[in-house]
C-alpha cells in the first residue's frame, strides 16, 4: 500500500442479500474507458470497466490510490469536462445513457437522479454560503418551489441525516460545523431531490474513527429508507464488510475482482486482492509482521504489458510460459461461487489462497 | 463585529497621530528657512517676524506641534500684519503662497483625487474581473492567450508615458476638468472621463492577471466540482460559486494597492490639470508652502487609512470566516 493504511475487515456483520442475476440494475456501466490527453502522453485512468448494480445494494469499489476509483465515478455522475476526458463505452442509469448526454440532459440528471459525496466535506462545502443555502440551491435546481418550502425541506433534510437543532443550523456557514457534521450536511444536500443513486467517494477517510462509524450507519440507514442504489468507494477493507453487498477491487484502471462481498472477503482468488489483505495491520493478539505489497501502481502512462499487475506479483512463475507479461488476461467468471469474477492467468488460485495465503493473514 | 470596527477605527486614528508627529517633526524643524523662502528676496524683518509668528517658527518645537493639534481640534486665530483672523477647526494653518486657509485648500482638493481614485477602480475592477473571468474559463484557448499578451504589454508601459499619450493624442475625449458633482453630475462625471480611463485601462491589466489566477484556483476546487454535481445550470457554477470565491483575494490585493493608486494620483492630476491632493502637494513642496505640505500628507494618511478601514470591513462581508475576528 502507498500512503494508506487498510483496516481489518472486522467479521462480517452484514449477510449480503441474496443475489438476483435477474434483477434490473438501475446502473449499468459496460466497458468504460476514461483517459485524458496530457503533455506526457494518455493517461489510461479507466480500461474497460464494466459492472451492474440494482436498486437497494451497495457496491464498494476498493483499491489504491490512483487505481480510477474517482475517475469511473465521476463519470458516472458525468462530471468530466468533455474537453479534458475521453470516455467510451456505456454508462446507464435508470436507462438513459450518460457517456455523450449533452450538457444540459446532464444538469437535469445531476443531483435529481444520482448524487454524489466527496471526501473531503471542508473543501467540498462552499465556505461563503451557509448549510441551508447550499441544500436550497440544490433542491430548487431541480424543483420549482419558494424559498420558504426549499428552506423547510432543508431543515427537514438536516434533521432525518441526525443534526441537532436544525432550525439553528441551517443558517449556519460550514466553518461552524464540525467534520462530522459537515460530512452530515454534505449527505443532507445529496440526498434532498431523493437521488435513486448515490456515489460516496471515500466519505470517511477525513473523519475521526469514532464519526466514521456514525457516518457509514447513517449512509446505511438512508439506503433502507430510501431505498437507492450506493456506490461506496473506499480503501478500507473493515469498512466494506461493514456496508457492501458486492465489491469490486481495481487495480489499475481495471477491475481485478469483482463479486458478493463475503465470498470475497472470504475467500479472495486474486494475488492483487490478497496483497490487500495481508497489507492490513492486524487489529488484535500478537503484533504481526506485516506484508505490504512490493513496489508501487504503475504509471497511468505506460500500463505494463500483459497483466498490469504483473511485476509486483509474486506467482507470476506458477503461470506457464511468459503469459502473465505477455497477455492480459479477462475478467472471467469463477465456478468456485456464484457471481463473482477474477482477472488473473493462475490455475487453481483458491487452492493457493487456503494453503499459502490464509496461514499468513493476521 | 461592531467592536472589530472599533479597534480598526482606534488603530486608523493612532496611524494618523503618528504620521502628523513625524511628518511636523520632517517639515517644521529641517534646517531650512520657510519664512524667508514665503517672504521673499524682497522682505521686511517686520514681515518676516510676522510670517514666522503666524508658522509658529518662534516657538519650541512641542508647544508648535500642542498648538498645531489645538488647531485642529478647537480651532484658533491667527494675526498676520495686524489683522486677527479665526481659523475654525479643522484648522491646519493658513497658506501664504495661496492666501487661503489649508483646511479650504484641502477640502476643495480631496473630492477630485477621491473622484479620480474611485472612479478608476470602478473602471479597473469590471474590466480586470470580467476578462480575468472569461480568460480563466477559457484557459489556454486563443482567446486566453490574447487576453494575457495583451495585459502584460499594457504592464509593462510606464503609466505617465500612456497617460501622457492619452493626453496628447485621444482628443475626441472630453476636455478633462473638474466640476464638484452636487454641481453638475454629468460635468463632474465626463470631465473626469478621460482620467478615469486612463487610470482604469492601465491597471486593468494587472486585475485581469489577478482574477484569472484567482479564478483558475477557484474553478478548481472541490467546491466547485460539489456545484456542479448538484445539477446547477454551469453559468450558475462559474459566476455564483467560482467567482465568489475567486472575488476575495483581489479584495485583498485591492486593499494593498489603495495606497499606490493615492500616490500614483499626482501623476494623473498632474498630467490632466486636476486640482487635486497630489497637485496641491506637489506645488506646495515647489513653493515651500509649509502648512499646505503638512495638510496634504496628514489628508493623505486619513484618506488611506479610512479607503483601506472601508475595504476590510468590505472583506468580512465577503469572507464570513474573518467575521468574528
Ligand atoms: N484530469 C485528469 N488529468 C489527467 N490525469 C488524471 C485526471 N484525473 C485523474 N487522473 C489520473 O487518473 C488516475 C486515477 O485517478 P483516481 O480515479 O482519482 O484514483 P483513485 O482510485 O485514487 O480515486 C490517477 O493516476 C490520476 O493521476
Ligand atoms: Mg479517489
Amino acid at each position: 500500500m502507498s500512503d494508506q493504511t487498510i483496516r481489518a475487515p472486522q467479521t462480517v456483520t452484514r449477510t449480503a442479500r441474496p443475489r438476483d442475476e435477474n434483477e434490473e440494475p438501475y446502473l449499468e456501466v459496460t466497458d468504460l474507458q476514461v483517459q485524458f490527453p496530457t503533455a506526457d502522453g494518455m493517461v489510461q485512468a479507466v480500461q474497460g470497466l464494466s459492472y451492474r448494480l440494482p436498486l437497494r445494494r451497495t457496491l464498494a469499489i476498493v483499491g489504491e490510490s490512483g487505481s480510477g476509483k474517482s475517475v469511473s465515478s465521476m463519470a458516472v455522475m458525468g462530471l468530466h469536462d468533455t474537453k479534458t476526458a475521453r470516455i467510451s463505452g456505456s454508462i446507464k442509469v435508470g436507462g438513459r445513457e450518460i457517456v455523450g448526454m449533452s450538457e444540459k440532459d446532464l444538469e437535469e440528471f445531476r443531483g435529481a437522479d444520482a448524487a454524489m459525496i466527496f471526501q473531503d466535506p471542508q473543501s467540498s462545502l462552499h465556505p461563503y454560503f451557509t448549510i441551508g443555502d447550499q441544500i436550497m440551491e440544490s433542491y430548487r435546481a431541480h424543483h420549482n418551489v419558494s424559498k420558504r418550502k426549499a428552506k423547510d425541506r432543508a431543515i427537514e433534510m438536516l434533521d432525518r441525516v441526525g443534526i441537532p437543532n436544525p432550525q439553528r443550523r441551517v443558517s449556519q456557514f460550514p466553518h461552524e460545523f464540525s467534520g462530522g457534521m459537515r460530512q452530515r450536511a454534505m449527505i443532507a444536500m445529496a440526498l434532498v431531490n431523493d437521488p435513486k443513486l448515490l456515489i460516496a467517494d471515500e466519505p470517511t477517510t477525513a473523519l475521526d474513527v469514532t464519526v466514521q462509524a456514525q457516518i457509514l450507519d447513517l449512509i446505511a440507514d438512508l439506503q433502507r429508507d430510501f431505498g437507492s442504489a450506493v456506490v461506496f468507494i473506499t480503501h478500507d477493507l473493515g469498512v466494506v464488510a461493514e456496508i457492501a453487498d458486492d465489491i469490486l477491487v481495481m487495480y489499475a484502471g481495471n477491475a481485478v475482482e469483482h463479486g458478493p462481498v463475503d465470498k470475497i472477503l472470504g475467500r479472495p482468488l486474486h494475488p492483487y486482492s490478497w496483497g490487500l489483505m495481508e497489507s492490513i495491520p492486524a487489529l488484535t493478539g500478537e503484533p504481526q509482521p506485516l506484508h505490504p505489497i512490493p513496489g508501487a501502481p504503475p504509471s497511468l502512462l505506460a500500463v505494463p504489458s500483459g497483466c498490469p499487475f504483473h511485476p509486483r506479483c509474486e506467482f507470476k512463475d506458477r503461470v506457464a510460459g511468459d503469459l502473465c507479461r505477455t497477455l492480459k488476461p479477462e475478467l472471467i467468471p469463477r465456478t468456485i461461487d456464484q457471481g463473482r469474477a477474477s482477472r488473473c492467468h493462475l490455475k487453481e488460485p483458491d487452492r493457493v489462497f487456503d494453503t499459502e495465503i490464509l496461514p499468513r493473514l493476521p | 463585529m461592531l467592536l472589530y470596527i472599533l479597534r480598526r477605527v482606534v488603530s486608523a486614528i493612532s496611524v494618523v497621530v503618528v504620521t502628523l508627529v513625524a511628518s511636523f517633526a520632517l517639515f517644521f524643524l529641517a534646517p531650512t528657512d520657510p519664512a524667508g523662502v514665503i517672504c521673499g528676496p524682497r522682505c521686511t524683518p517686520e514681515r518676516l517676524a510676522d510670517i514666522e509668528a503666524s508658522l509658529d517658527l518662534d516657538k519650541p518645537a512641542v508647544q508648535q506641534i500642542g498648538l498645531y493639534m489645538k488647531g485642529l481640534v478647537v480651532g484658533r486665530d491667527y494675526t498676520a500684519g495686524g489683522v486677527t483672523t479665526h481659523c475654525p477647526a479643522p484648522c491646519m494653518g493658513y497658506s501664504y503662497t495661496l492666501g487661503q486657509p489649508v483646511t479650504k485648500l484641502l477640502a476643495q482638493a480631496i473630492p477630485v483625487t477621491i473622484s479620480i481614485v474611485i472612479g478608476g477602480a470602478v473602471v479597473y475592477l469590471t474590466i480586470g474581473i470580467m476578462a480575468g473571468t472569461i480568460a480563466a474559463q477559457h484557459r489556454g484557448t486563443t482567446l486566453d492567450r490574447i487576453t494575457v499578451g495583451s495585459t502584460l504589454i499594457i504592464a509593462s508601459f510606464p503609466y505617465f508615458v500612456f497617460a501622457l499619450l492619452v493626453a496628447l493624442y485621444a482628443t475626441f475625449l472630453p476636455e478633462s476638468q473638474y466640476t464638484p458633482f452636487l454641481e453638475d453630475p454629468i460635468a463632474w462625471a465626463s470631465g473626469l472621463l478621460t482620467a478615469w480611463l486612463c487610470v482604469g485601462v492601465t491597471n486593468a491589466a494587472s486585475y485581469t492577471r489577478y482574477s484569472r489566477a484567482s479564478m483558475i484556483e477557484s474553478l478548481g476546487q472541490d467546491f466547485v466540482r460539489t456545484a456542479r454535481s448538484k445539477g446547477i445550470t454551469r453559468r450558475r457554477v462559474v459566476y455564483r460559486h467560482g467567482l465568489r470565491a475567486a472575488l476575495t483575494p483581489v479584495a485583498t490585493i485591492f486593499g494593498i494597492d489603495l495606497a499606490f493608486q493615492l500616490t500614483g494620483a499626482i501623476f494623473t492630476e498632474s498630467i490632466f490639470g486636476l486640482p487635486g491632493i497630489g497637485l496641491l502637494t506637489l506645488r506646495a513642496f515647489g513653493q515651500y508652502d509649509l502648512p499646505v505640505l503638512m495638510g496634504g500628507v496628514l489628508v493623505g494618511s486619513a484618506v488611506l487609512v479610512t479607503m483601506n478601514l472601508v475595504v476590510d470591513i468590505l472583506y468580512t462581508f465577503l469572507d464570513p470566516r474573518v467575521r468574528l475576528g
